[in-house]
């Protein structure tokens, strides 16, 4: 009983402390502190208990306890539906909204975020059942952990494209960023201001994989709403003119966007919009399909 | 929750009388260029849409 209650603290104790380390609160303020964070630590607690137990409970011939896992699965489903409801309910009064992509990327990373923590514990307490070392155990925990965690990295903007600032123009009443017609201004005024404080910035993709991935409706919205949360947005409810708009030169398969932050820094502009994330819904790999001649790669963009 | 209809043609300003027929949006007419614009930017404040210029002297406001 020493030997289990032991191995299970140590276990517990890996678990937890890894869903500690995944929670970090960064620019998206999400989840925020300190609430989400109680919240998504006590799922953490629970993840790691199911997967401390998982090995003891193989042992002792105790088939049934085992099957909590699948309980767990379901439990964590819930985790994300959670996530999800949260971000939904909340999405209509964002100046700039996160679209259905983002919301269902950032449930789903909850979600998997759990199972992490469920695999590192059951991984630790299986080591201690092998070599009873405590140390040995938290190790293989944590190398877990951080193997996981970098499998579960995903891309960002600067791995796909490349960021360029472009200048912005008017033909008339049509707003051109680059080459790339974005919309039509009717009032002169507001044209007056988009030229004082946009910003456009041309997105390049390396080759056609990345360039249908930014044709998605979603992911545009992602980078948008991630840009204006890091540098704000000079735009207020009923001026509908200084919404930023993606809007992509279907020749190229350019996406360019127009932006009016709150901090007018062109060089963290650019960063920032490098810094979003390719959303894993909506990558696309035709070059993987068979059906894309590899030499006509090149061409197809 | 409420039910909005988007991407719509809520009102029309111009000058040029004989360049619009009446539709379903309200038609508002104005005497020069800067009182279209004054009008186009009150109905866009009001309606929440955005103001676009057909660059014919017709300005419509569209909810978006």
């Amino acid at each position: 009983m020493e030997i289990f209650l032991r191995n299970f603290l140590i276990s517990i104790s890996v678990g937890t402390l890894g869903r500690l380390y995944l929670l970090r609160v960064d620019y998206r303020q999400y989840p925020s502190y300190p609430r989400g964070i109680i919240m998504h630590l006590t799922f953490g607690v629970i993840a790691a208990a199911l997967g401390a137990v998982a090995i003891p409970a193989l042992l002792a011939q105790d088939y049934a306890a085992v099957t909590f896992l699948a309980l767990a699965a379901e439990q964590f489903r819930n985790v994300r539906t959670m996530e999800r409801e949260n971000l939904a309910n909340i999405e209509g009064l964002e100046m700039v909204r996160r679209g259905a992509s983002y919301i269902e990327e950032i449930a789903k990373i909850f979600e998997a975020r759990n199972y992490i923590v469920v695999l590192a514990s059951l991984i630790a307490s299986a080591s201690l059942y092998l070599i009873p070392k405590w140390y040995l155990a938290v190790l293989t925990g944590f190398l877990t952990l951080v193997l996981l965690k970098y499998i579960m990295q995903s891309q960002k903007i600067s791995d796909i494209a490349n960021v360029k600032i472009a200048d912005i123009r008017f033909e008339n009443t049509l707003l051109y960023v680059g080459n790339i017609n974005i919309m039509n201004v009717g009032l002169e005024a507001s044209r007056e201001r988009i030229l004082q404080t946009g910003i456009g910035v041309v997105l390049e993709p390396r080759d056609e994989n990345a360039s249908i991935t930014l044709s998605n409706i979603g992911q545009r919205q992602a980078i948008v709403h991630d840009v204006v949360s890091q540098l704000g947005i000079k735009k207020d409810l009923d001026e509908p003119d200084f919404t930023p708009l993606a809007r992509r030169d279907v020749n190229t398969g350019n996406v360019a966007i127009v932006f009016y932050p709150s901090i007018q820094d062109r060089e963290a502009l650019v960063k920032a919009v490098g810094y979003a994330p390719v959303l894993e819904s909506t990558r696309r790999k035709p070059s993987e399909s068979g059906a894309v001649n590899k030499n006509d790669q090149e061409g197809m963009k | 929750m409420g039910v909005e209809i988007s991407n719509i043609i809520v009102a029309v300003v111009t000058t040029e009388k004989e360049k619009v027929q009446s539709g379903f949006a309200p038609v508002f007419y104005s005497e020069n260029k800067a009182e279209s614009e004054k009008i186009a930017l009150i109905l866009a404040k009001i309606t929440m849409g955005m103001v676009h210029n057909l660059e014919n002297g017709v300005y419509v406001i569209v909810k978006h």
